[in-house]
């Protein structure tokens, strides 16, 4: 099956250090922001994009971590069982402006049940959305205010994010999918 | 990418945790962990059980269990019904199995049941397709009750492996010891079971655990004892002359505990009887972990509602204990 590489570690690098600055710029600097990232991999991203920050203003920004297998609206219909994580978000997000972080925007399903999850934390002041790839197929009224790289894909194709903290390598590859 | 991922839940029902491998029981301590964080939100709710209808069954009392149960499917929004055996069919001589079927036709999707009878949870198990979730059966087991004493060993101690526990108390009529006994052995927990020689089922030893009668031996060594309730409406009390005469020598007090590790962990699993298996200063005491395991309760049982919901017809084995 031939992976496509379509972004390496210096792009992501890149796009992560821009997409930091954007979040300040948009926000008129750092004040009341908090970054929440996507189980497991949005996570991952989240962290990056705080140090970015951190390292550039000193601060210290609340980074929260999400899991949203509690709010899927399709737990009955896929045909594998969820792996659950644990959400961990232990400030008050109360008119925070909240970074909602994930690796890749697909359909949009996972990001409606991070806006659920979120909101039963409490009222933020604002979400705004981070990804790292946007690939398009949105089956909801959703849009990233954040985007390292817009991927045009056949739905038959899968995007693979893969992290160094977790898979090793960074690497953004195009497979297309097998039939079973 | 044709990579084979393992179903990670493979039972219908949870009947007991005999049953169960220790991973299955890693599975539903990990999930209870995630839900446990829910507890403490403003909003302790999620709709991962939307739609879906929970039947609790009780033909004994209870309260504990049944509010325990009815608070888990809430804050997975599930709908809960409440069947009062006393107010019901049965008392026209409806069967359990008869009873089971007609919930199933109600179109609900899962039976808690707590029934007087050893056994009875995995016969209606068998006979209906639809989830069934033991909440006691006679003196079989209380699968939940265990797995909720293993998740607060675990959250306090932080494992279970090598852990020295002491279950103390009507040992024969307690399905709650039984339910004990074949999850914390499972994870290579040393447990010993004390009670009055009466009180003690034979054959007992062949389960891995330790047996005594003296309450000062089962407490030397122990990280955490679990003091069972004498059950007066069962024959915990034949075996005794008096609820004092119990107290007196095999009463958790704070002078026995004096004796014992220093942050020896005190449960039980309610309702206590204060001054027969345990007394006031030892409930309210410094050991004492009685109301953690209360809430502790809520997050496991939403861990089992979850998993039993989310099986998938070709997911399920062939399972023991039909």
């Amino acid at each position: 099956m031939p992976l496509k590489q379509v972004f390496t570690k210096e792009e992501i690098e890149r796009a992560i250090t821009r997409i930091s600055h954007e979040i300040i710029e948009n926000n008129k600097g750092v004040k009341a922001l908090a970054i929440i990232g996507i189980r497991t991999r949005g996570y991952v991203l989240a962290e990056r994009i705080a140090k970015v920050i951190n390292n550039l203003y000193g601060t210290k920004l609340d980074v929260g971590a999400l899991d949203i297998t509690f709010y899927r609206d399709d737990l009955s219909l896929v045909a594998e069982q969820p792996v659950i994580h644990n959400t961990e978000i232990d400030f008050d997000i109360e008119n925070k402006n909240i970074i909602l972080v994930d690796d890749v925007l697909y359909t949009g399903r996972t990001i409606r049940c991070a806006l659920d999850a979120i909101i039963d934390f409490g009222r933020p002041g604002a979400i705004q959305l981070a990804v790292l790839v946007d690939r398009g197929h949105r089956e909801l009224p959703i849009r990233a205010d954040y985007v390292g790289k817009n991927l045009p894909t056949s739905q038959k194709e899968l995007v693979q994010v893969k992290l160094e903290e977790i898979d090793n390598e960074d690497s953004v590859y195009i497979e297309e999918k097998q039939d079973e | 990418m044709s990579k084979k991922k393992r179903a990670l839940w493979v039972h219908k029902d949870l009947l007991g945790l005999e049953y169960l491998s220790k991973e299955d029981i890693e599975l539903l301590l990990d999930t209870a962990s995630s839900f446990r964080e829910i507890l403490d939100r403003k909003i302790k709710k999620v709709p991962a059980l939307r739609g879906k209808t929970v039947v609790n069954l009780f033909y004994e009392p209870s309260t504990r269990t049944r509010v325990s149960f009815e608070v888990a499917a809430k804050r997975l929004s599930a709908d809960v019904i409440n069947i009062a055996v006393e107010s019901s069919s049965v008392k026209k001589g409806e069967t359990l199995n008869d009873t089971g079927k007609n919930i199933e036709a109600l179109k609900a999707d899962i039976i808690v049941v707590r029934h007087n009878c050893s056994g009875a949870a995995n016969m209606l198990g068998r006979n209906v397709n639809i989830s069934v979730i033991n909440a006691g059966d006679g003196w079989h087991e209380h699968p939940t009750q265990a797995l909720l004493d293993m998740f607060t060993l675990r959250k306090k101690l932080g494992k279970l492996e090598g852990l020295n526990v002491s279950i103390v108390g009507d040992i024969a009529h307690s399905r709650v010891a039984r339910s004990n006994i074949w999850g914390l052995t499972k994870f290579g927990a040393n447990v010993t079971v004390c009670a009055p020689k009466m009180l003690i089922p034979p054959g007992i030893e062949k389960t891995g655990v330790k047996v005594t009668d003296n309450i000062d031996e089962a407490l030397k060594e122990a990280d955490a004892i679990n003091v069972l309730r004498m059950q007066f409406e069962r024959d915990s009390m034949e075996a005794f002359p008096s609820q004092l005469e119990y107290f007196k020598n095999f009463g958790i007090t704070e002078d026995r505990l004096k004796k014992a590790k220093k942050d020896i962990i005190v449960m039980h699993p309610g309702p206590i009887n204060r001054g027969v298996e345990i007394s006031s200063g030892v409930a309210d005491g410094q050991n004492s972990v009685i109301l953690e395991q209360v809430t502790n309760g809520i997050a496991v049982r939403m861990a089992v509602l979850f998993w039993v919901s989310q099986v998938r017809d070709k997911d399920i084995k062939n399972e023991i204990g039909y």
